[in-house]
């Protein structure tokens, strides 16, 4: 190892952040740019079906909440996109790399959302998924992701409770408002599961993730908690658990449950789900409709420090 | 596929969350100009608190020291121990300062 | 308060909701279609504003009707011969130009009509303008930020701004109407009278208009009827999609 590498290694293993301007391995940089962007474009695609219930939303006071859900949703986005540009890759380059397919984002989000419980089932499972990666994320050795991950778990546990509360209420409710809440989660409870990704055994990127601290927990961990923390709330609502096969293991002190449907998830992420195409259509559609509102903007500066030039003069 | 430009300029930010406390690093923008900078921090970085002191600053115009030169231009700390607290060796009862 | 002066105040108290929640509603519709991240974000919290307006507002009217009914009932199942809101406040979405124009045209109407509000002897009314009056503050920077950029900016943005502000005028002379109802609130001290308001929002608009390089149109034409239920065809689509899910569970808590 060279000094600089060994340097580095040393603040890894003593828990010390890397911050922008250290040396770093151009793969480690290349695997946090990757994980960063990814992140942030999940958080863009994500306003997209919880979005498309806005202006359908049941009362007022749940239509302020789910915007503002959203919102912070837009947020998220923003803080990664700042953390991820630190490294060297610019807010215009990321959107090109979203946009052509070149960088991915999380494959929930190419489920659709098909009733009011879905914006609900979404809040508790998906975000409830996302909080219990994010957790391990706090302590990631990239400063800026650390710090922007600080952040966004700060807000996150509002979207949690309020996905819950929202199925809670249709739960509770008439016989139709039940339905709708079972329906929810038997279409987003195994989706939210495959969050957490493959086994780490076939992911690609794991093991020199693990290495350099940028991951701090397994994906089957991590998988395994929010199996385990979702029992409970499924029993609270009442409904029936879409796992059949869920059992609690004494010795092992964990839930046992059913083997993911891995060919399912493949096909989704390859193309197959039912919003793959939109997602991206509407994120090119809404960027290519704004060209021109940010043309002018740029147009309207440039006039102005024209202005402020010539008075200078 | 569009030919995407960005031409909005990259802004840091920086929020003091209540009188008395510094301002803390946030993240970052994108924004025309300095004005447009702050407003959209007060939407971006504040929507949870009020009264708060917002800056915005140019990317490209902070200067920074890189951590690993650091022999020139910081002293090594560890060879000034009277500047520590813990040089002093006080009794007791006023042991507490 | 005497019977009459109640249900002119409540009535008051609806149609300031339904400009709310309408104008609200019509804002929402830009979230993840804003032309870049930061935009969204921000434009979505005046959306929140004006939603948090009309709960204020709804919930007050449904004190004073007394009839077992919640801010959501006034929301959700009235429909669109029953709402009162301005008509410039139901025109869609259109392009973000269209959209930042009518922004304008409201903003500056809120910022003549909130300080006047405050006075209002009802304390719920002067209390609710209290609170929006830091908002629309905020919102009509924005608003005349964005006039500005766009008529100033391109020849594209230029157009469509211009197109924006002569497509819209005409639904701008309704915002000053008064009728019996809010003449008898006036006259009360609890109401405001709007008709006096318009040289003062025609005189910020149109400093603004010409600042942004933009031509204030004449006033040639005018269409009216939001305060009476006649409305525009947009109105009943964009309740159609608002009050969907809250009609097809009748009673239903959410």
């Amino acid at each position: 190892m060279t000094p600089q590498e060994e340097n580095f290694m040393r603040k890894i293993e003593a828990e010390e952040k890397i911050e922008p301007k250290d040396w770093m391995p151009e793969q480690y940089r290349k695997n946090l740019i990757r994980q960063i962007s990814q992140h942030a474009h999940s958080e863009v695609i994500g306003m997209q079906p919880e979005g498309n219930w806005i202006t359908r939303a049941p009362s007022l006071r749940r239509k302020a909440v789910l915007l503002s859900k959203v919102q912070d949703e837009a947020g998220h986005g923003l803080y990664l996109y700042s953390a991820c540009e630190t490294l060297g890759i610019s807010r215009s380059e990321m959107i090109e790399q979203l946009q052509s397919g070149k960088a991915k984002y999380s494959s929930i989000f190419n489920y659709p959302t098909l009733t009011w419980a879905d914006v609900g089932a979404i809040g508790w499972l998906v975000d409830g998924a996302a909080i219990v990666n994010q957790v391990s994320l706090q302590r990631t050795s990239y400063g800026p992701y650390s710090r922007g991950m600080i952040r966004i778990c700060k807000e996150e546990s509002f979207h949690q409770r309020q996905g819950y509360e929202a199925i809670l209420a249709l739960a509770k409710g008439s016989p139709e408002q039940k339905a709708m809440a079972q329906d929810a989660l038997d279409r987003f409870y195994w989706p939210a599961l495959m969050m957490f990704g493959p086994h780490d055994s076939e992911s690609a990127h794991s093991q020199k993730s693990m290495e350099w601290k940028i991951k701090r927990e397994t994906n089957d961990d991590l998988r395994q908690k929010f199996v385990d923390q979702t029992v409970k709330q499924i029993e609270v609502l009442g409904l029936d658990h879409p796992d059949k096969n869920i059992k609690w293991n004494e010795e092992r002190g964990h839930y046992d449950s059913s083997d993911l449907n891995w060919d399912e998830f493949w096909s989704v992420i390859n193309g197959n789900g039912h919003c793959n195409r939109q997602r991206i259509e509407h994120h090119v559609a809404a960027h290519d409709e704004g060209e021109w509102v940010r043309d002018a903007l740029s147009a309207y500066n440039e006039k102005k420090r024209a202005k402020k030039a010539q008075n200078a003069a | 596929m569009t030919n995407i430009t960005e031409k909005l300029e990259l802004f840091e930010v920086f929020v003091r969350s209540k009188r008395g406390l510094d301002h803390k690093h946030v993240g970052s923008l994108h924004a025309e100009d300095h004005e447009q900078a702050l407003e959209y921090a007060r939407d971006c970085y504040t929507r949870r608190s009020e009264g708060v002191s917002i800056w915005v600053v140019k990317s490209a115009d902070i200067c920074s020291s890189q951590e690993d030169d650091a022999d020139c231009f910081y002293d090594p700390n560890d060879d000034k121990p009277y500047r520590h607290a813990t040089y002093y060796v006080l009794p007791d009862p006023v042991n507490n300062m | 308060m005497s019977d009459q002066i109640k249900n002119a105040t409540q009535e008051y108290a609806t149609r300031l909701g339904d400009d709310s929640v309408v104008l609200g509603h019509r804002i929402s519709e830009w979230v993840s279609y804003g032309p870049f991240l930061e935009e969204d974000i921000a434009y979505g919290n005046v959306s929140l504003d004006y939603i948090g307006r009309a709960r204020m507002f709804y919930t007050y009217a449904a004190e004073l009707a007394n009839d077992g009914r919640d801010e959501d009932d006034f929301a959700f199942m009235r429909n669109d011969r029953e709402y009162r809101n301005l008509l410039l406040m139901e025109m869609p979405k259109g392009d973000f130009a269209y959209s930042q124009v009518r922004q304008l045209f409201a903003d500056v109407y809120y910022t003549v009509l909130l300080p006047e509000l405050l006075q209002s002897k009802d304390e719920t009314l002067a209390a609710i303008a209290a609170k929006a009056i830091k908002e629309t503050k905020y919102h009509l920077r924005r608003s005349r930020d964005w006039v500005l950029r766009l008529g100033d900016g391109t020849e594209e943005s230029h157009k469509r701004a211009q197109k924006a502000v002569d497509q819209l005028w005409g639904y701008t002379h309704e915002l000053f109407d008064m009728d019996e109802t809010e003449q008898l609130l006036a006259d009360e001290g609890i109401g405001v009278d709007v008709s006096k308001l318009r040289d003062a929002w025609l005189q910020m608009v149109s400093d603004i208009l010409t600042e942004a390089t933009l031509t204030v149109p004449e006033d040639s034409w005018a269409v009216r009827g939001g305060r009476t239920g006649y409305h525009t065809e947009n109105l009943g689509h964009m309740l159609t999609e608002m009050q969907i899910v809250h009609r097809s569970f009748p009673g239903c808590k959410w």
